[in-house]
């Protein structure tokens, strides 16, 4: 396995943003109601997170260290509204269906923590791979809860009908709270089944969004290098 | 009359945590005391109230004139990472007493998807400027009274004895669905 395969296979499976690294978690629990709002949420993160590593890997050595996070934060911001755009002209149903999240890809930790963390250390073709491999971990956590929350909530899977009528669903899971009760299981089984995530390590959380998120990101990964 | 419907159903009926989701991070990390997470409640109630005024005014009278709405998103991020800066700056040499109480949280807001999200649904729902410092102000309240009550909870439950999977970030989310389940009573008010 070349470095970029392991970039790949460290953002879907060993340090997941979601489910490992319990980044974003504002848009995990609040657009997974049904699998392709999941999905399409995932998509713009990818597309965004892709294209701010790419673009602040290249700028590395150009953007003076005092001012990078605001110059990150201009760069991902334009990134969005570009996403924000595309998706108002092509896909309006989906546009409408996830609405203030999108331009709130801005926040989500996981991109200025990836920007911070890893994409203005490295080549620019490497931090590529890793936008792949994060965003691809992201996507398809939030595809599954939203698989999960909508089978419970409406007994359908991106809106085909799985479970005969006659079977009543569990509405709660569609609403707010049951993105609450999907979280508390998930990280409950992973618990159970030993898997070190963020949850557990005992870390002083992120606690406002991005600002702290990307300093604990960045202790995850020193404590990742040394070990 | 109007306002305080506005207040009213941003505080309550789509409660930014509990409904909206905004603001997790720091609903789950610092709700640990309800001395911390009250003091967090006030930083946030001061920043949301002050970023929705600059960012309706802002919207009114730089970007709607100029046909720039779309740079809407990044205007807003720029506005509130700086706003609380110069908040941060003026706290610490006028009132000494709040820097003392609020200061270390305000950095931690800077980036909160709260602050942006409410600057930005102001703009959805076309409020103008008055509605929009009490959408804010409202949404704000709302934001500290689930996370005191969170906290209030966790005081609670780190006494207890919950099964080993559960305990730590598990239990937390279980006692937020709870409490959504209870806020979306409040979506049965009338007026």
């Amino acid at each position: 396995m070349n470095e970029y395969m392991e970039r790949i296979y460290n953002g879907i499976v060993k340090e997941n943003p979601c489910i490992i690294l319990m980044l974003g978690m504002c848009p995990t629990l609040a657009v997974t109601t049904s699998a392709i709002n999941g999905l399409g949420m995932g998509l713009s993160t990818l597309a965004v997170l892709i294209f701010s590593n790419l673009i602040i890997s290249m700028m590395r050595n150009i953007i003076p260290d005092q001012v990078r996070l605001p110059a990150y934060i201009v760069i991902v911001a334009s990134l969005v509204t570009v996403v924000d755009l595309l998706l108002q002209a092509y896909v309006p149903s989906l546009y409408s269906a996830l609405g203030i999240y999108i331009p709130l890809i801005v926040v989500n930790c996981i991109i200025l923590g990836r920007a911070e963390a890893y994409a203005n250390k490295v080549n620019p073709a490497l931090a590529l791979f890793d936008g792949v491999g994060m965003g691809l971990g992201f996507t398809i956590a939030l595809t599954v809860i939203g698989i999960v929350r909508e089978f419970l909530g409406s007994g359908s899977v991106f809106g085909l009908d799985i479970l005969p009528e006659a079977i009543p669903s569990i509405a709660i899971f569609g609403k707010a709270p049951g993105a609450f009760l999907v979280m508390a299981i998930l990280v409950a089984v992973l618990n159970a089944c030993n898997v070190n995530t963020a949850a557990n390590k005992k870390v002083e959380g992120c606690d406002g969004c991005c600002a702290s998120c990307s300093k604990s990101c960045k202790s995850e990964e020193k404590e990742g290098t040394k070990a | 009359m109007n306002l305080i419907l506005i207040a009213i159903t941003a505080c309550l009926v789509n409660n930014v945590v509990l409904s909206q989701f905004l603001g997790i991070c720091s609903f789950l990390g610092v709700s640990k005391q309800i001395k911390n997470s009250a003091s967090l409640g006030g930083a946030v109630i001061f920043v949301i109230t002050i970023s929705s005024a600059v960012a309706n005014l802002l919207y009114q009278f730089l970007l709607a004139p100029l046909h720039l709405e779309y740079l809407e998103t990044i205007v807003f991020i720029l506005v509130i990472a700086a706003l609380v800066q110069i908040v941060e700056m003026f706290l610490k040499k006028t009132s000494p007493a709040i820097y003392q109480a609020l200061g270390i949280y305000l950095p931690l807001i800077t980036t909160n998807c709260a602050v942006l999200g409410v600057a930005l649904t102001n703009v959805q729902n076309e409020y103008n400027f008055i509605e929009s410092v009490t959408a804010g102000f409202g949404t704000a309240v709302g934001y500290t009274i689930a996370i005191v009550l969170l906290a209030g909870i966790r005081e609670r439950i780190s006494e207890a004895d919950i099964p080993a999977p559960f305990r730590g970030a598990p239990v937390v989310l279980l006692s937020a669905a709870l409490m959504s389940i209870a806020f979306m009573g409040f979506g049965g008010l009338s007026f």
